[in-house]
């Protein structure tokens, strides 16, 4: 049987255990992998104290200078995982919006979930005073309670695709001017600090941050599994979907939830964050050549998509450090304009 | 499990019947069906015959896809319920119920950029396990699925290319994949022409001949006759007769169901009723109804 596509068939076990790869994605995915964690270790190297790579490598899993050490250990390796797993973590949860409203514009950064989690951590940053983790936990807060209302204004017999896209954004500018009155209406240090964090950055991220995002990514990753094999189904249309033994509203929920949280969890840990959830899972597919998006190569580019925007943000106009954020709407801003002319051309 | 070329399963294996019950394996009990407060069927119960090709037909809105989808497990009655092998379609895993009847849905998506082959494969998804996603069985069910609706020579085509008879036989194969005993189709010849709609009629006899219980909605009332082994003829919700084609279909029933006046004529090749409507008469004549 010619499928079109070289695939390559694993069975284990008398056939107990088998799956089917599909090689060009492998290789896609093996380079994406390389290239990310290549300029992940580019960037342990660089900055106002620098170290070659052969030093990075020593002092990552060798011995070396405790200043080194400290350099690339203690202080930028945290922000070079932070920038692969966040990374990861809003392509996974651009390919699971994506996929649920079969559009490439449905992603989490246009439906409002980012800017509801914004608002969330604007109002314990300005209203209530908080910590880091206090900020976090708003952010999560205000991401899903935004999803709930979305999914809520979209219900009808079944919350449909685009019904959820044109809801999102209508909420998601309404929580934008939220989020514009509550910083006109605080205090000029209290509001400066808040609209750093909207920015989206991760500077100043460290180890303590590193060990809740990895738990609550692990705690995920089973969800993550088996919802990127039904959501291909899902993809087929309800009808189809169902009688392939795939309960359609309770799927479509569930990839609410983990598409939420995915995206909470990196507004939380380093502000909104644009355009790597919009981006990744369309030019993963464009580069895998896959019928419609992938949860893994999403993954994995929008780990590689962060960790260059990143190194971008810091280097580009050194010593200044911008906020990642900016790079990836400046960079995204320009794929969004390119990606609705051409949806408008398709019509 | 015993399979041959057309995919058909016979006896053993996850298809097999779960009980000994004595009723036919798909039926509906007392049903109260429809979208909302209003509904399209009231304690409707309907047997579809083991190994039949049910044909259900009647007028627009007359619950005939309602029924479909309700046999089906798309819908859920408010009332009664739908029985699958002795159980209620309900007390049913999912994917469970994927292994015994298949769908063929009136409107199904194809993923942008897949190929024939890959859509067909995604028929397997019910029997597939997490660390099971591609056996032996898979792959040789993909193969037949093509073979039987002779669709092996396109399947390293992109679905989004092929005509509109080309799509629907591929969809046709990915419910085959799926290997149920039961196969439900939802309109399957709409928006064909007249020729892929035969071709595709004749795939389903050759379906029904191999073991398949099959139950379609159509709108051709000829196609239905010449096809269907057992007719449900359905208006307002409620079924008004069924059995056999030729022991059915009359005059009378016909202008009952849809309103038309018409006479009916043996059909010169399958020997089954061919319904002539008469309309405003075409001729000098009338003729003798």
């Amino acid at each position: 049987m010619s499928t079109g596509r070289a695939t390559w068939t694993l069975r284990l076990a008398r056939g107990r255990f088998s799956g089917r790869v599909d090689l060009r994605t492998l290789v896609v995915l093996a380079a994406l992998g390389v290239l990310a964690l290549g300029v992940g270790l580019v960037a342990l190297g660089v900055g106002d104290y620098q170290v070659s790579v052969p030093d990075v490598l020593q002092a990552l899993f060798g011995e070396t200078t405790t200043v080194v050490r400290m350099v690339v250990v203690d202080w930028r390796l945290p922000r070079v995982l932070l920038a692969l797993l966040l990374g990861a973590a809003l392509g996974a949860s651009g390919a699971i919006f994506q996929s649920m409203t079969r559009n490439p514009l449905g992603s989490p950064d246009i439906i409002g979930f980012n800017t509801g989690a914004y608002t969330g951590a604007l109002v314990v940053i300005l209203l209530l005073g908080g910590s880091y983790y206090d900020i976090a936990a708003g952010a999560m807060v205000g991401g899903l309670v935004t999803a709930g209302l979305v999914y809520a204004l979209a219900y009808r017999g079944g919350a449909q695709g685009f019904r959820l896209i044109i809801v999102g954004i209508a909420i998601s500018a309404v929580l934008a001017s939220v989020n514009t009155w509550l910083i006109i209406k605080a205090d000029l240090e209290k509001a400066m600090s808040a609209a750093a964090w909207g920015a989206g950055s991760l500077n100043g991220l460290s180890w303590t941050q590193v060990a809740p995002v990895t738990i609550i990514l692990v705690v995920l990753l089973p969800a993550l599994v088996v919802l990127s094999r039904r959501m291909g189904i899902l993809e087929m249309g309800d009808d189809a979907a169902q009688a392939l033994g795939v309960r359609t509203e309770p799927t479509r929920l569930a990839m609410l939830v983990v598409g939420v949280a995915l995206t909470a969890l990196v507004t939380a840990a380093a502000g909104p964050i644009a355009f790597i959830s919009l981006a990744a899972p369309q030019l993963a597919r464009r580069l895998t050549r896959s019928p419609s998006v992938a949860m893994l190569p999403s993954a994995v580019l929008g780990a590689l998509l962060l960790v260059v925007s990143d190194l971008a943000a810091q280097r580009a106009f050194a010593p200044t450090q911008l906020p990642v954020g900016v790079v990836t709407v400046s960079v995204g801003g320009c794929y969004l304009v390119w990606l609705l002319a051409r949806e408008a051309r398709r019509q | 499990m015993t399979t041959d070329v057309l995919g058909t399963t016979t006896a053993t294996g996850p298809a097999a019947r779960r009980t000994a019950d004595e009723g036919p394996r798909l039926r509906a009990e007392g049903v109260t069906i429809g979208y909302s407060e209003h509904p399209v069927s009231k304690g409707l119960t309907v047997e579809i015959p083991d190994d039949s090709f049910t044909v259900i037909v009647g007028p627009n809105a007359c619950g005939k896809s309602t029924l479909l989808r309700a046999l089906s497990r798309l819908l859920k009655p408010s009332d009664g319920q739908v029985v699958l092998d002795g159980e209620a379609i309900t007390s049913y895993k999912a994917k469970e119920v994927a292994r015994r009847l298949g769908l063929l849905p009136q409107t199904s998506i194809a993923p942008d950029g897949i190929t024939v082959a890959d859509l067909v494969a995604r028929g397997r998804y019910p029997h597939q396990k997490l660390l099971r996603q591609w056996s032996v069985e898979d792959e040789a069910a993909v193969v037949r699925a093509l073979e039987a609706t002779q669709v092996t020579a396109l399947s390293s085509r992109l679905v989004d290319e092929l005509s509109g008879g080309q799509r629907q036989r591929v969809w046709v194969s990915m419910v085959l994949a799926q290997e149920t005993p039961l196969l439900l189709l939802d309109e399957p010849t709409t928006f064909l022409d007249i020729a892929h709609q035969i071709e595709l009629l004749e795939l389903f006899g050759d379906l029904n001949r191999r073991g398949h219980t099959l139950v379609a909605v159509l709108h051709d009332l000829n196609h239905a006759c010449r096809y269907a082994t057992h007719l449900i003829a359905m208006k307002d919700g409620a079924v008004v007769a069924q059995g056999r084609p030729e022991e059915i279909i009359t005059a009378e029933l016909v202008e009952e169901v849809f309103g038309l006046r018409c006479m009916i004529i043996e059909d010169p090749v399958s020997k089954t009723p061919l319904v002539i409507p008469l309309g405003r008469p075409h001729t000098a004549e009338e003729p003798e109804a």
